[in-house]
């Protein structure tokens, strides 16, 4: 087991910068998820580090040691790939001990260590089958065995459940937290779900266009975005972004969504942008779960509005209902016995001590 | 009105449904009947092949129905399997198509790897040079070729022409790019994690290429092998030119150049000279068919 770092990591490609210089520590035991859009240069960053794709500029260290031109086989490293990448002719038993059985492990110790993985796994009763006698889900496990039994410094996963179904994922995404959760290996795992990201991360780095947006623990990444990216990336179904302005009223500072709409910001959120310039375009961000139906006692910071829902989703223990505020659409999350109906009336609540305030133009929270 | 409508809709919809099994059932009625007239044609000639096989040369040349055996008998077999001359054409074709099979195998592999995966340079030109080589004509090549032969023979003192080894030299020129060609499209199939998966287990490229690759490309690994042999068996005009001792020629050559006395055709020999030449190929077909058409890959991914 190792730490693993990163620094000012770029990949090019001819003229295209994928990942254009990246820095990232990643402590002893930790797991890390890589989160982002398609394109955003997770999985090539992840490939770097794996060793199959050379990097174009800085160092990437696993162990203190610069691996830079360390090739895969030697950075002590196991891969878990989206597509499984089992080897068909051989039996789980074959393709799990394939990596020992190169290096001449002694026969006893290879039984010994698949044994405990299959075991570890759920897999004991497979390990005599073919790949393509497996299930989706058992093909996953295996792939994780192959990695486990070689007991590497760091595990390395590229979208793992992408091709499972949402049922499956959701299980497979348990077992890979209980399976870190015993091996304690610092593990690197790339996807673009970020509820994948949330679940399983300790601490959650999200990317975009190359570029390392933010890094922190999910919930850092949920209540304290740094940027609209995240804000916007983390949290489905995703955070609102209103255009809006403050102003000072009577001494009171305020927040103008509509002509109609304005709240008074509560004295903690005052304090902190009292010093903004009023002309700045900004964006008011809000969770859907800060919107939610009016109660008759509302605590303070909570302001009231009226509006006429456009489209309203039932999930069962919660409803969504989407309505427009000057025609920046708006989602919020009601109680499902609170009335809402498609193009209803409805008074919502907006919870503005949980708010976020942006600058239209930088993306930047404020 | 409403049911009058519905009315309508069923009986509609339900000779939608009868058409659409109609049509296959006549798309199925046309295909064997074109298959029954497509195996007709090419068993016609093997089938004539056995009925003169199994004449006496009498009766052959007597003015009797051509497609009935009346007297048969097993004669020419047996003349043809207890002739030195037949059995050495044989030992030399299946010497020559073994080895030939061996050679671009050794070749054809390790060049359809690199081409498919170890992505240099030129690769790409490379891969579609090997191809264009198999276009051209053997029938251009062989007079090159054997002033080529005869130039390394004046300058080494190593006797070339007229010896069977020579082929084992030349045939490759018409298996090598065929093969390697057939081999880079196996080897592009099969999805690129499995070498990384395999270069991260530690395997170096041979590894890869005889753990990995070669196992799970062995349907394409056994086409190629069928194509190398069938080619080489079958090839008449490179040992027609580069051959001309009886003791050196090959089955096809020899049976036309030794049954064939001046205007003289015993054809009864030469049906069962051909009949048995197409043996090896046959049986080798029977053997791998399974394996050709199997699907190793399954299971390897998602699918």
């Amino acid at each position: 087991m190792a730490d693993v770092a990163l620094r000012k990591v770029v990949k090019r490609y001819d003229d295209v910068e994928a990942v254009r210089g990246i820095d990232l520590d990643i402590a002893d035991h930790e797991f890390i998820v890589l989160v982002g859009p398609s394109g955003c240069g997770k999985s090539t960053t992840l490939r770097m580090i794996a060793g199959l794709e050379d990097i174009s500029d800085g160092d990437i260290m696993i162990g203190g040691d610069v691996v830079n031109d360390v090739p895969p086989k030697d950075r002590d490293i196991a891969m878990v790939f989206q597509n499984y990448a089992l080897y068909p002719h051989m039996t789980v038993a074959e393709n799990m001990s394939f990596g020992l059985r190169l290096k001449h492990y002694p026969k006893a110790e290879i039984k010994a260590r698949v044994t405990e993985a299959a075991r570890l796994l759920d897999i004991t009763d497979l390990i005599d089958r073919k790949p393509k006698q497996l299930s989706g889900g058992q093909r996953q496990r295996v792939a994780m065995g192959r990695a486990i039994v070689r007991n590497p410094k760091v595990f390395l996963f590229d979208e793992p459940l992408s091709n499972l179904d949402a049922k499956l994922r959701v299980q497979m995404r348990i077992e890979i937290k209980k399976v870190h959760q015993k091996v304690r290996t610092t593990t690197v795992y790339v996807t673009h779900d970020q509820v994948e990201a949330m679940t399983l991360a300790d601490r959650v780095v999200v990317m975009n266009k190359g570029r390392i947006e933010q890094i922190g623990t999910p919930n850092e990444l949920y209540h304290k975005p740094a940027t609209r990216f995240v804000a916007g990336f983390i949290g489905s179904p995703a955070m609102n972004f209103i255009p809006c302005r403050l102003e000072e009223v009577g001494g009171t500072l305020q927040i103008r969504l509509t002509d109609r709409i304005a709240f008074p910001l509560p004295p903690a959120r005052a304090a902190r942008y009292n010093g903004l310039p009023r002309t700045d375009r900004l964006l008011l961000g809000i969770r859907p779960e800060h919107l939610t139906e009016a109660h008759a006692h509302l605590a303070p910071g909570v302001e009231t509005f009226d509006t006429v829902l456009d489209v309203t989703e039932p999930m069962g223990m919660e409803t969504l209902v989407y309505f427009g505020l000057d025609g920046t659409p708006v989602c919020g999350r009601v109680d499902p016995n609170a009335g809402a109906a498609d193009g209803a009336p409805m008074r919502l609540a907006m919870d503005l001590n949980n708010m976020h305030l942006l600058n239209e133009e930088t993306g930047v929270v404020l | 009105m409403s049911t009058l409508a519905i009315d309508k809709a069923g009986p509609s919809r339900k000779v939608k449904l009868g058409s659409m099994s109609r049509d296959r059932t006549w798309a199925l009625r046309w295909s064997y009947f074109f298959l029954v007239l497509f195996a007709i044609f090419f068993l016609t000639p093997p089938v004539y092949m056995l009925i003169t096989s199994l004449k006496s040369s009498a009766e052959i040349s007597a003015a009797t129905n051509p497609w009935w055996v009346f007297h048969p008998t097993l004669s020419n077999y047996a003349e043809l399997l207890t002739s030195n001359q037949f059995l050495r054409f044989f030992w030399n074709s299946a010497i020559i198509s073994i080895t030939v099979v061996i050679v671009t195998m050794l070749i054809s592999i390790p060049a359809a790897f690199a081409l498919a995966r170890m992505k240099f340079w030129g690769s790409a030109t490379l891969a579609t040079g090997v191809f264009l080589t198999y276009l051209i004509p053997d029938s251009l090549l062989f007079i090159p070729l054997f002033k080529m032969l005869a130039v390394v023979q004046e300058f080494t003192g190593i006797t070339l022409l007229n010896r069977w080894y020579v082929l084992v030299f030349i045939y490759p020129t018409l298996t090598v790019p065929f093969c390697t060609w057939i081999m880079i499209g196996y080897f592009a199939s099969i999805p690129k994690e499995l070498d990384e998966a395999a270069l991260i287990d530690g395997a170096s490229w041979l590894q890869t290429l005889t753990r990995i690759f070669i196992p799970v490309a062995l349907p394409g690994l056994i086409a190629a092998t069928i194509f190398a042999f069938t080619v080489s068996w079958a090839q008449f005009l490179y040992p027609l030119v580069f051959t001309t001792s009886v003791d050196q020629l090959v089955l096809p050559v020899g049976i036309t150049t030794t049954l064939i006395k001046g205007d003289v055709f015993n054809w009864g020999q030469i049906m069962t000279g051909a009949l048995l030449g197409a043996a090896p190929p046959l049986i080798i077909y029977a053997f791998l068919m399974d394996y050709y058409i199997a699907g190793l890959t399954a299971g390897a991914t998602k699918g």
